[in-house]
């Protein structure tokens, strides 16, 4: 088993209620459609943070990846709504 | 030596004036410049503010990676992109593209490309806080802005 460091933006923070967290990824957590399965078992504010799954935006390590991206070896991931800057 | 780069996430205001003098300053070689600014709107007086939230570290990466790709792809000679967050009243600057080229078609261009890219992939979002004392919500990203980004896609 390994850890990893999960950071949250914008409406995805604040639904989770949190900005960071260290998550001990279990076995059979290959990507990271595998990961936003297994976050939303873990309350009711993450089933809200992540219902559309398919809106939710990830990166890992800083930079931007699809959900059938694998997250071995990953330090850092970003879950996140589709950006507005600009 | 590659055309140089300048990006900054700040919660501080830009100078226009300023960033354009440092991009070209000594650059004899630089015959157009172009900048594009945008700017907090009140929407019709009904909003009091943005919020904009960042991704320290990624935001300044993505940015600059949209730069090079802007630069290799239409020959600039320099890029600055700077780009605000924090608490933005309306007419605030919340972000500065300048780019450089010896023709001035390359820079338009170039700019419109970081601007489009910036705003679909560069990690920001906005929050509108409402004049009438309430929170407006997290800005939701538009259809236009993914359409105006395809349109460079080749």
């Amino acid at each position: 088993m390994s850890t990893v460091n999960l950071v949250y933006f914008s409406w995805v923070r604040e639904r989770i209620g949190k900005g960071e967290e260290t998550l001990e990824v279990p076995a059979g957590v290959v990507t990271i459609a595998d990961l936003l399965a297994h976050l939303k078992t873990l309350g009711e504010e993450y089933e809200t943070a992540l219902e559309h799954q398919n809106v939710i935006r990830a990166a890992i390590n800083q930079e931007h990846v699809e959900h059938g991206e694998p997250i071995a070896g990953a330090r850092e991931i970003a879950l996140f709504p589709p950006m507005t800057g600009g | 030596m590659g055309a140089p780069i300048t990006v900054r996430v700040q919660r501080e205001d830009f100078d226009l004036s300023a960033e354009v003098s440092r991009l070209s300053f000594d650059r004899p070689e630089i015959g157009a410049v172009v900048t594009f600014s945008g700017l907090c709107r009140d929407e019709a007086g009904t909003l009091a503010a943005l919020e904009l939230e960042h991704y320290p570290g990624m935001a300044e990466a993505e940015i600059t990676r949209i730069c090079e790709l802007a630069i290799e792809r239409f020959g600039l000679q320099a890029a600055t992109a700077i780009h605000r967050y924090g608490r933005i009243n309306p007419g605030e600057n919340i972000v500065l593209v300048v780019t450089a080229s010896p023709h001035r078609q390359a820079a338009f261009d170039g700019a419109n490309f970081i601007m489009d890219f910036l705003k679909t992939s560069a990690p920001f979002w906005k929050k509108e806080h409402l004049a009438d004392g309430t929170s407006g919500g997290w800005v939701s990203a538009k259809d236009a802005d993914d359409t105006a980004r395809d349109r460079w896609k080749r």
